[in-house]
């Protein structure tokens, strides 16, 4: 890289200004790639980051920059954070993943945490929920509640952690209901609510009757709300975008982690991992069910929440079968993990094909 | 109450003056906005105008922020003249960048230095081959440019996402959609150790005067420009309006796909599913903003991208939000047109006095501006 000059300069500030800033707050710099009022994943995401600073108070001095494109404004917008002297830098979307990286070497002495991807650095660590365990948990409800047998996804982009959860919505679903069918439709974006009205309401004329999204806006559960079908929050509570339609939602709750993170960094304990959290450690958490759901259903779904928090339920555990009628994992067995991180088919139950 | 008058002919000096008056209201309504938010105004115009430019690191990233603008906005600007409408020049950066990338995974296992060059002619080819579409169309059957090519845009993104989830994935990438990194040899030369500001830069400096001189110095650009004011006259003159249509598209289309190959081909360095943050639409404010003149254009463009940068460190110094950016570009915008009237209209003082001689104006010329 020809970063030799600007590094020198870099360097020559930087020092300047951990100098004068012994007992100075921790900067930390969060980038968004959505609006933080988007309602979902940069929403949960900046929830996350109130509670991390509640809990150190002015001993930290946190900043974000939202709607950052996946794309050449990436890498200025996270260099500016650490040329700003913010020590520690979260990059919240898979697209920041090369920039973060480029950035990470011209500052050393910089930490970075980088959401959702695979590439990791001396001073680079990774960060992911296992959200496919609350998607399956979402599948459980879906296909006790559907009529019609036949569930909506509307999918962002067909990334591996996308598919995995529509995977995994639609095996919860079959775990109670042998007879459903996952219809899904790619809006080619993480927030775009009109694109995402308009899928929701696609898949509601062809007859779902209970859809979830992997999107970043309401926009699906406030058509559901309106159409009188059901819908799920998906990364943060949405219940008052559809108090009648939400059965539950599946939260991120990023606060612990960020608190461990910036405590460790206080602390100069901080080394990069790689860290996989879900219902268990209280990442991915369900939201109180919706007063529609029966009695007996609410039983059943608590049961199994229990079951994956203690490890007895793998979403991921075999039998899976593809779409081809392929025995992917055999029964007892449980899908390796590297192969759930790329994972790029369907189970049997979706219809369609991914995106090619 | 003063009334407006039509001015016997445009008045060039308002059509010069507009955008400063606009650059100026802008500036004090982003005062009275920033004092109202309790924000000490001085201080934030420091951070929004002036921070991101106070180191080299920064100017630098206002040039490559900037080259896209004024690649596409140039080429925008001949179309709009001769009254050309290529809105879709997002779907020609899209395909110049496909085409571009393409020629760089094709020969991906080769360092020579002729990758390069023909990265820049497929970038050009590919944009200049999804405006043929658009111009074949509109000579043949009559069709209207202004959908064709907008709809061809999203044509273009819904292919590019097609390539890079299904036959140019990275193979050692997860089954993430993006291609494979471009080697060094098929990545634009950067200027300036450390600065990610590359030749692509130059290249749009040099296209700025290419297209001042065929403009103004070359007896094609004037016909396309009477094309544009005056085309009964035009066609009496017997210019071909075919010709100016296939022309202003191919121009257009040829500039955007280049645009996108330097952007591919600079400062992400791969194929993915996003690659432009709406720089084809942009760059229609910037070819307006720039009164269709290419010095404007670079103006412009340097303009809109300093409202970028400086939105972003808006966020971080100021904790505003990142609406900030698009706050601005919309009083900017609104101030232009409003400033605009004045270009063909001036106000009447007394309009009591000459009550009886108002008569009503004239129907519009074929003005553009």
């Amino acid at each position: 890289m020809k970063l030799k000059a600007l590094f020198v300069g870099c360097a020559l500030s930087m020092g300047l200004v951990s100098v004068s800033q012994a007992g100075e707050p921790l900067k930390v710099g969060f980038v968004y790639v959505g609006p933080v009022g988007d309602a979902g994943w940069t929403y949960a995401h900046d929830q996350g980051r109130l509670a991390m600073d509640k809990v150190f108070g002015d001993k930290v001095k946190s900043t974000y920059v939202e709607n950052v494109p996946e794309g050449a404004d990436a890498e200025r917008v996270i260099r500016q954070l650490a040329a700003d002297g913010n020590k520690l830098i979260f990059t919240t979307s898979f697209g920041f993943m090369n920039p973060t990286l480029k950035v990470a070497k011209a500052y050393p002495n910089t930490d970075f945490e980088h959401a959702t991807g695979y590439k990791m650095a001396k001073n680079v660590g990774i960060y992911q929920a296992r959200s496919w365990e609350g998607a399956y948990m979402l599948g459980v409800l879906a296909g006790k509640m559907t009529k019609s047998n036949i569930l909506g996804f509307v999918g962002s982009y067909p990334v591996p952690e996308v598919v995995r959860n529509i995977d995994a919505y639609t095996l919860g679903a079959q775990s109670v209901n042998p007879k459903i069918k996952t219809k899904v439709i790619w809006v080619s974006s993480w927030y775009d609510p009109a694109r995402e009205r308009q899928a929701a309401e696609t898949m509601i004329a062809q007859g779902a009757d209970v859809l979830a999204q992997n999107t970043d806006s309401p926009a699906v559960i406030q058509t559901a709300e309106e159409k009188g079908v059901y819908a799920f929050g998906w990364d943060s509570d949405m219940a008052k975008f559809g108090p009648k339609a939400q059965l539950t939602a599946s939260t991120l709750n990023w606060s612990k982690y960020y608190t461990m993170e910036v405590k460790q960094v206080l602390d100069g304990t901080w080394k990069p991992a790689s860290t996989l959290w879900g219902m268990k450690e209280g990442m991915v958490v369900l939201t109180p069910l919706n007063p529609a759901v029966p009695a007996d259903v609410a039983e059943l779904f608590k049961a199994k929440e229990q079951e994956i928090i203690s490890g007895t339920l793998m979403p991921f555990g075999g039998p899976i079968v593809d779409q081809s009628g392929k025995v992917r994992v055999e029964t007892g067995k449980e899908m390796p993990m590297d192969e759930l991180m790329s994972l790029n088919y369907y189970v049997k139950g979706v219809e369609g094909s991914i995106p090619k | 109450m003063p009334r407006l008058e039509r001015r016997a002919k445009p008045s060039r000096v308002m059509m010069f003056a507009s955008p400063l008056i606009a650059a100026v209201m802008m500036l004090i309504t982003g005062y009275i906005l920033f004092s109202v938010m309790g924000k000490e105004p001085i201080h934030a115009f420091g951070v929004f105008f002036i921070k991101p430019l106070t180191t080299t690191y920064g100017v630098g990233e206002l040039f490559l922020k900037a080259t896209p603008l004024i690649l596409i906005g140039v080429g925008l600007a001949i179309g709009f003249r001769a009254r050309v409408f290529n809105i879709g020049a997002e779907g020609q950066f899209v395909m110049g960048a496909i085409a571009a990338g393409g020629v760089a995974l094709y020969f991906h296992h080769l360092e020579a230095v002729w990758i390069l060059p023909l990265m820049m002619l497929a970038g050009i080819g590919g944009g200049m081959a999804w405006a043929a579409i658009p111009a074949f169309l509109r000579t043949r059957f009559n069709t209207n440019e202004i959908l064709v090519t907008l709809m061809l845009v999203y044509v273009a993104q819904l292919f590019l996402g097609y390539l890079v989830q299904g036959p140019w994935r990275d193979p050692e990438g997860f089954n993430f959609p993006q291609t494979k990194m471009f080697t060094d040899s098929e990545t634009m030369p950067l200027l300036i150790e450390g600065l990610r500001t590359n030749l692509g830069f130059v290249i749009a400096l040099f296209l700025v005067a290419v297209a001042w001189f065929f403009s103004f110095k070359m007896f094609a650009g004037f016909r396309m420009e009477v094309s544009g004011l005056a085309p009964d006259a035009a066609r009496y003159a017997g210019f071909s309006e075919q010709r100016n249509v296939w022309f202003a598209l191919l121009i257009s289309g040829g500039l955007a796909g280049f645009a996108g190959m330097v952007e591919v081909a600079g400062p992400i360095g791969q194929l993915q599913p996003v690659i432009s943050p709406g720089y084809g639409f942009a760059a229609i404010i910037v070819a307006y903003v720039g009164r269709l003149h290419p010095i404007g254009v670079l103006l412009a463009s340097l303009l809109l991208s300093l409202l970028y940068l400086g939105g972003e460190t808006a966020q971080m110094d100021l904790n505003l939000p990142s609406a900030i950016t698009g706050l601005f570009q919309g009083i900017l915008l609104f101030y232009l047109l409003a400033a605009d009237i004045f270009i063909h209209y001036r106000i009447k003082p007394n309009p009591h006095e000459a009550r009886c001689t108002i008569t009503p104006p004239p129907p519009p010329s074929g003005d553009m501006i």
